[in-house]
């Protein structure tokens, strides 16, 4: 019995050394990626040298493969289809330069496409000139780091999106960059995942765009003039910390949009120059904790039926409107924010201003039903109108108020 | 003409007036500077300024200075020299000297805060350019008033109320109709509304270079479109120049036919 152990664990031990590297360039034995990939049994490293292969539907079934490109090899789909379709557990892809990936209304072209596998990595890619990027579907475990992904979107309906994930779990999507698509990153029915450190700008939609994903994490992003930062729809359990928000101006642009959204976490992110900063539509026990809201067209607009949101210790800097509000209270609560438009005063010196801060303008309620009211931001008249409306509330909740603003700016 | 210019111009800058104003502008601009430390954030604060008190001060140095250089001006009458440029020389004497004290004032503090290596460099030009503009258009309406009314009391009343009407009641009007014709398209009548008048037009000129973010939200865009553009900017820069044309031209008119 010993003896046969000892056999398979020797037989075992000189496959696992057999794996074996096959080299990819032009002069070489094998030259082209198809082949090698024909070739090679799991386990093996394919190693592609410096050069341009013009190859698309380079399919890996069943093969742990890892695919490392030298000093970036090109890998030119001529707008054909995708280039590399991947169902394999344990493959690796790293170094490549994949481009020119035909836009397709019947079937979605992708630089890398993968589908049904385990614990995988794609690292260090440069695509460019694409539809899709890096599309994952029904697939689990993987890592997606340090991508660079370039296209030129002209209009929705023709473009892709940067990393798309459909029905995954358990990514890390670290140090990616992502420019010119449709959404940067995509995540459909994407659970538990991390989004690390991504940046993701001047895409035609939505910087990062969660649909039906609970559980997620995406910190220290920064999302930039995108037509909105970041959408996140009928989610569940997602946190939401230390991202910049920057720029996303535009006639519908947001910096980051809520929609049916519950338990979620906002902290110590920061937002910036945009038209609006969040708009907030049916979220139920969102905390806003520590944020910063500087300069921002609306820094927050809460639409209907939104119940139990907390906002408490952010700062609200220079803002043309702090909080535009429809509806009722709804049991949502401002407290401890700093307002620059504070105009209060502290008498007992204990950093909490002595009157209440009523962040709502009777101004944002009359451009909420006559748009074209904002042509009269900041003229004396409409100054007249606040001030009358703060001393005796008529037409913003009464409620909604911060009973303790904060007499300086909040440092976090 | 130039040099009735010359001679009032003067005469305001020896006046202690001039000095009021521009240790005015001086000290507004030194404590908001001071208080912010922040040059963006003092620049909106100044706007509300410059929209507010430059048409007040403008409006109130130029009915002033009519009435008071009354006797000047008689002397002046018999004298061979063409009336309109009497008037035209006082006027200017009054805007320059109200400009300087505006561009000086405000200019000083901002510089020696370090303004040229900042970027709101041409939020507070774009401020100072209205500004100039409100001085010209506000003092030529207030000789206008002054024309018309041999009555001081009566005269101030007017050119008061002409910029409480400007300032104020004008955008309670325009904002009732528009929440009155809120079934209508208003985006074509708001621009109109706008240009015609200068201290609204001075606000969105101020306004698109600062709360650009707001302005650009859903229906914003409309008048980002116009007013964002060259051909917006020149429409609404000589829209302002137009201001300024009118009321001298009246000017000109009517001393020619007055009966001194």
């Amino acid at each position: 019995m010993k003896k046969i152990l000892l056999f398979f664990s020797l037989f075992f031990f000189v496959s696992t050394i057999a794996a074996k590297e096959i080299v990819v360039c032009h002069e070489c034995d094998v030259s082209s990626i198809k082949r090698a990939v024909e070739l090679a049994k799991s386990g093996d490293t394919i190693r592609i040298k410096k050069g341009l292969y013009k190859e698309y539907e380079i399919e890996i079934i069943g093969k742990s493969l890892t695919i490392i490109g030298e000093d970036y090899p090109v890998i030119d789909a001529e707008m054909k289809g995708t280039a590399f379709k991947i169902k394999a557990d344990d493959f690796s892809i790293e170094g490549l330069h994949i481009k020119n990936i035909g836009t397709s209304h019947t079937s979605d072209n992708a630089s890398i496409l993968v589908s049904r596998s385990k614990n995988f990595s794609i690292k260090n890619n440069r695509l460019s000139n694409i539809f899709f990027g890096i599309l994952l579907e029904r697939s689990e475990n993987g890592i997606i780091e340090g991508n660079i992904i370039r296209s030129k979107a002209r209009s929705q309906a023709n473009s892709g999106n940067g990393i798309h994930v459909w029905h995954s779990k358990e990514l890390i999507i670290e140090d990616n960059d992502v420019q010119g698509v449709r959404d940067g990153i995509y995540l459909e029915f994407a659970n538990n995942c991390d989004i690390i450190n991504n940046v993701c700008k001047e895409n035609l939609r939505y910087g990062l765009h969660f649909m039906f994903s609970d559980h997620n994490r995406y910190l220290e992003n920064l999302f930039e003039n995108n037509g909105a930062g970041v959408a996140v729809m009928y989610s569940k359990f997602i946190e939401m910390e230390r991202n910049l928000f920057r720029k996303n101006w535009g006639s519908a642009s947001y910096g980051l949009l809520l929609k049916e959204i519950n338990d979620a976490t906002l902290k110590h992110n920061i937002f910036e120059d945009n038209t609006i900063a969040i708009s907030a539509d049916n979220t139920n026990r969102i905390d806003y904790l520590e944020n910063d809201f500087i300069s921002n067209g609306y820094a927050i607009r809460i639409r209907g039926a939104c119940y139990k949101n907390v906002f408490r210790r952010n700062n609200f800097l220079a803002n043309s409107f702090d909080v535009a509000y429809t509806g009722n209270i709804n049991e949502n609560e401002f407290s401890r924010n700093y307002w620059s438009d504070y105009t209060g005063y502290d008498l007992n010196k204990d950093g909490i201003g002595d009157v209440p801060f009523r962040p709502v303008k009777l101004f944002s309620y009359l451009v909420n039903t006559t748009p074209e009211a904002i042509i009269l931001l900041r003229s004396m008249f409409i100054g007249l109108l606040d001030f009358s409306e703060k001393v005796s509330p008529v037409f913003t909740p009464a409620e909604l108020v911060d009973p303790q603003p904060q007499m300086k700016k909040i440092k976090w | 003409m130039f040099k009735i210019l010359k001679y009032s111009f003067f005469d305001l800058v020896r006046s202690s007036w001039s000095y009021v104003y521009f240790f005015f502008y001086l000290l507004l601009g030194t404590t908001l500077l001071f208080l912010n430390n922040n040059l963006s954030t003092a620049v909106i604060t100044l706007m509300n300024v410059i929209i507010m008190l430059v048409p007040l001060i403008g409006t109130i140095f130029g009915v002033m200075y009519y009435y008071n250089s009354r006797e000047f001006t008689e002397l002046l009458l018999a004298q061979p020299v063409k009336r309109s440029s009497i008037f035209l020389g006082q006027y200017l004497g009054v805007a320059i000297s109200l400009s300087l004290s505006l561009v000086i004032g405000l200019g000083l503090p901002f510089v020696a805060y370090g303004l040229f290596k900042s970027p709101a460099i041409w939020d507070f030009v774009m401020l100072l350019i209205t500004g100039l503009f409100l001085t010209l258009i506000f003092s030529a309406l207030a000789f206008n008033i002054a024309l018309s009314n041999e009555n001081k009391i009566k005269g101030f009343g007017f050119a008061i109320l002409m910029w409480l009407f400007l300032a104020v009641i004008y955008d309670g009007l325009f904002l009732l109709s528009l929440v009155y014709f809120q079934e209508y398209p208003l985006d074509k009548f708001s621009l109109v509304a706008t240009m015609f008048n200068p201290i609204d037009l001075s606000r969105i000129l101020i306004l698109l270079k600062l709360d650009i973010s707001a302005l650009l939200s859903y229906t914003g865009a409309v008048f980002k479109e116009f007013f964002g553009t060259p051909v917006g900017a020149f429409a609404s820069l000589g829209m302002l120049v137009v201001w300024v044309i009118l009321p001298l031209f009246r000017i000109s008119r009517v001393v020619r036919r007055k009966d001194f």
